[in-house]
């Protein structure tokens, strides 16, 4: 039952991942409480998706007052951030739990 | 031991404000404290396990599980608030007049006091969830143990310090006052949290992600204390957008017509 559960689900995620190519992914990862690239360059005026990996053993959260944003990402796990449509422009994020290092920047252009 | 302590002092400060204005609100009522210290150990308890579900929580619904977790706090907290606020207006007036005469205490059963303890177990659960995980992670990546427990006693007692000014404050205002000014306080807290709510919606992608109406950060930080303590009071944001403004102002509506609804049904000694 829990299989066939799961591969329906599977099946529709699938079907839904084809369906629509959906917005951009631009990869970001923390490690040593640092971000990974510390700039990341995406397209002006448009929803794109982040997928930060957290590296470290440690939680962390994003968090952009520019951008409107926080979310928690767990330690050694990854977490989904949507972001724009933005104008062009530098938006500055941070990591709330380590914000010495844990900073970098969204480059909409 | 510094950074510790403010980022714990930010979380517990969120939480504190919303139990401080629902102390004051409840002032005077029989088993007030069963209730809210109920709703806070609930909260506290909700928060370990949240935080021990952050993974689960954050991966479901495609990858917006918190936001939309966060949302669902926010919303009902606000329901809570618009029910007792609507309640309350029936019988305010019975309430102090009972508190004035008798100068006793009213009993529980005359006031649902657990919409305000719901209320403020999620307040709770949605900061200490935070703690828990950063006290944890922190513990766990290896951090001096006793700066960290000093900057969480820090943190922590500063906000709780903050938080009893502010109950104090309003629990000095005459009771012929007191339950018209908390009830504000009230519809203004759940106006913030919709809007708040509103913004995690569009964090999530359910709500179109709009560019802020303004950007007053320059002139109040909504990340300096006088600005989060604001923030949580009266919902104060610096760089608020369209749809988070319309569901403050709706909230703020829809209570109010409420309010003004179930006033207008009270009993005639009332007036």
């Amino acid at each position: 039952m829990t299989r066939i559960t799961f591969s329906f689900v599977t099946a529709a995620l699938l079907a839904a991942g084809t369906a629509q190519a959906g917005p951009q992914t631009f990869d970001l990862t923390i490690k040593d409480h640092r971000f990974q690239p510390e700039a990341v360059t995406i397209p002006a005026r448009e929803k794109v998706k982040l997928m930060v990996h957290n590296q470290d053993a440690t939680p962390e959260e994003f968090e952009s007052y520019e951008l409107n944003r926080e979310k928690i990402i767990p330690g050694n796990s990854k977490a989904v951030i949507f972001v724009g449509p933005l104008e062009p422009g530098e938006y500055p994020f941070f990591g709330e739990f380590n914000q010495a290092t844990a900073q970098g920047r969204v480059i909409a252009e | 031991m510094f950074s510790t302590a403010i980022i714990v002092f930010r979380e517990v400060l969120e939480a504190a404000l919303v139990v401080a204005v629902v102390l004051a609100a409840t002032q005077g009522l029989a088993g007030r404290s069963r209730w809210i210290i109920g709703g806070i150990a609930g909260g506290l308890l909700g928060s370990f396990v949240v935080a021990g579900l952050t993974q689960e929580i954050s991966m479901a619904f495609e990858g917006v599980g918190q936001e939309l977790f966060n949302a669902a706090i926010l919303l009902t907290a606000v329901a809570m608030l618009a029910w007792h606020n609507i309640w309350m207006s029936r019988h305010a007036s019975q309430l102090v007049a009972h508190l004035r005469q008798v100068g006793s205490n009213v009993s529980s059963g005359q006031l649902p006091i657990y919409f305000l303890a719901t209320a403020v177990g999620l307040a709770v659960l949605r900061e200490g969830s935070e703690v828990v995980l950063f006290t944890q992670g922190m513990a766990a990546g290896g951090s001096d143990n006793l700066s960290l427990l000093w900057g969480g006693v820090i943190g922590l007692g500063a906000g709780l310090v903050l938080g009893a000014l502010i109950y104090f404050g309003l629990v000095r205002i005459p009771t012929r006052h007191l339950f018209t000014v908390t009830g504000w306080l009230i519809l203004l807290l759940a106006a913030g949290m919709a809007a708040s709510a509103a913004g995690f919606l569009a964090q999530a992608g359910w709500l179109p992600v709009q560019n802020p109406l303004w950007n007053s950060s320059d002139l109040l930080s909504q990340h300096s204390v006088p600005g989060e303590i604001l923030h949580v009071l009266v919902g104060y944001q610096d760089r608020p957008t369209a749809i988070q403004l319309a569901f403050y102002l709706t909230t703020l509506v829809l209570i109010a017509v409420g309010m003004a609804l179930s006033r207008q049904r009270a009993p005639a000694f009332h007036r």
